[in-house]
């Protein structure tokens, strides 16, 4: 299993789209040959996936924003950005 | 043989369709490649039927309307089409995540470029082996492996996911880990180990084709040992050989629930091979609008759903996760559309097939009908001259 660390800043690579159906009324993340669904946690998290800001910097954030203890946001965040990865659909730069 | 099954006509109470997911434009039947696998009709369409610039940009936006969320820009060789670039554009406009399925022969950089500049999402490129001369020899061209290794290197410059697609048959399929360390040397994020399915000239060339039962076997071995070998690397996506199988795959995931395809001409079908069900009557992107066609065309409710099904399919447990099959698979090799596909052990052709896939393999032919305008009798034949330099277990020719 791939090791997300604090540092890390990880980023959607072209051909992987973060996008609101509006025919599903769903978000979807769009990959070659495939369609995930994020459910509203993993969308915040995909939202702030911009290879500007760091895994330590998108914890604090979600951590401030949905008032929940940092470690459990870092713990939960740092397996879900690894899954992504390993399915090649998240690059952690 | 049993008798057709005309199916039901919609009843009052039909609900519309969920909208497909993804949508194949056969935007050209022109190919310089000529590969005995294709999954092209046999009959290709040409290129005065195909529909013009305007259409296909209409079709996208409808498709986009309606909720497709892949299209996949195919062919034969979608950049054969002189408005490609404006076609990817536009789809990529109205939305659609746009997939270039190429054959890499004849896409220069500037058009790779310009297609990127367009927005194109990902490339997904085909090879044919990993051994260079025999992969010419199964493309029926010389020099077109060198070519497709030029094309991947302008894909990465360029930045665009690249995968690589490698459709698995008896010529190749000792050389799927070479085949995989040949997409990952190509910088690709993705690979496909597609084991040819025997429909349109891949049915023609069957007993070219076919693997042993051993191979496959094997094939999926290696296959499972270098998804984990590799994972986090390349993701491996395989497409199962089903001639061998006990339970069927999920064609095209349901008849007329994920995907569609729009041939050169405008043609709406529900699955590649569909044509070669002879009472199914299909409509054009031409005539009516996708989504008219895509939830009332006669062709897509014909087997939808589970009601056309016949047993073993009716009582079966599975019916809604395999939903049968394959319909044309049923009908080539059983006589009739709506029979369970024999891949499944339950059905009563399942020996029929086995015995098709033992004795095909054992044919130990290898002269290769090749794709061509004209049907699979009337088209010429390329010559390749067998070589043997870079170590290469060739087939007996």
């Amino acid at each position: 299993m791939t090791e997300v660390a604090s540092e890390a800043v990880p980023k959607l690579p072209r051909g992987v789209r973060l996008r609101r159906d509006e025919v599903r009324n769903e978000w979807l993340l769009l990959a070659p040959e495939r369609v995930l669904k994020p459910d509203a946690i993993a969308v915040a998290v995909l939202e702030r996936c911009d290879g500007v800001r760091t895994v330590a910097a998108i914890v604090d954030d979600l951590a401030a924003a949905y008032a929940a203890p940092r470690e459990t946001i870092e713990t939960d965040v740092k397996a879900m950005l690894a899954d992504l990865a390993n399915k090649r659909v998240l690059d952690l730069g | 043989m049993n008798d057709m099954t005309v199916p039901n006509p919609a009843s009052a109470t039909r609900v519309a369709p969920p909208a497909p997911l993804g949508m194949l434009a056969e935007l050209t039947h022109r190919c310089p490649l000529s590969c005995p696998y294709c999954s092209n009709p046999v009959d290709l369409e040409k290129r005065s039927v195909e529909l013009d610039t305007e259409t296909w940009k209409r079709v996208f936006s409808e498709a986009a309307a309606m909720g497709v969320l892949h299209l996949h820009l195919s062919g034969g060789e979608p950049t054969a089409r002189k408005d490609i670039v404006e076609l990817t554009a536009h789809a990529v406009k109205v939305g659609l995540y746009t997939n270039l399925i190429t054959s890499g022969i004849g896409v220069t950089r500037e058009k790779l470029q310009e297609l990127a500049d367009a927005g194109l999402d990902h490339v997904q490129l085909s090879i044919q082996d990993a051994l260079p001369d025999n992969a010419d020899r199964i493309a029926g061209l010389k020099g077109a492996h060198e070519k497709k290794r030029v094309l991947a290197g302008h894909v990465l410059e360029l930045g665009l996911p690249l995968t690589i697609n490698a459709v698995i048959h008896r010529a190749n399929i000792e050389n799927i880990e070479a085949l995989v360390h040949m997409a990952l040397e190509f910088g690709a994020r993705r690979v496909e180990i597609a084991h040819s399915q025997y429909y349109g000239w891949a049915l023609e060339n069957r007993n070219m084709l076919m693997p042993t039962r051993e191979q496959v076997m094997k094939a999926a071995d290696t296959v499972e040992r270098l998804r984990e070998e590799l994972e986090g690397k390349l993701v491996i996506d395989a497409v199962v050989p089903d001639y061998y199988a006990r339970r069927p795959k999920p064609c095209v995931g349901g008849w007329g629930r994920q995907s569609l395809n729009v041939t050169p001409q405008g043609k709406v079908l529900p699955c590649h091979a569909a044509e070669t069900i002879p009472h199914l009557v299909f409509d054009y992107v031409t005539e009516k609008s996708l989504s008219e066609i895509w939830e009332h065309g006669s062709a897509f409710e014909a087997y939808r759903g589970t009601s056309w099904m016949k047993e073993p399919c009716t009582s079966c447990p599975r019916k809604e996760i395999d939903f049968g099959g394959c319909r044309c698979q049923a009908l080539a090799i059983t006589g009739d559309p709506a029979n369970a596909d024999p891949a499944c052990s339950l059905s009563p052709y399942h020996a029929k097939i086995t015995s098709l896939a033992l004795k095909a393999a054992d044919s130990g032919k290898s002269d290769y009908i090749y794709r061509s305008f004209g049907g699979a009798k009337g088209g010429p034949r390329v010559e390749i001259t067998r070589s043997n330099s870079s170590g290469a277990d060739l087939p007996p020719n």
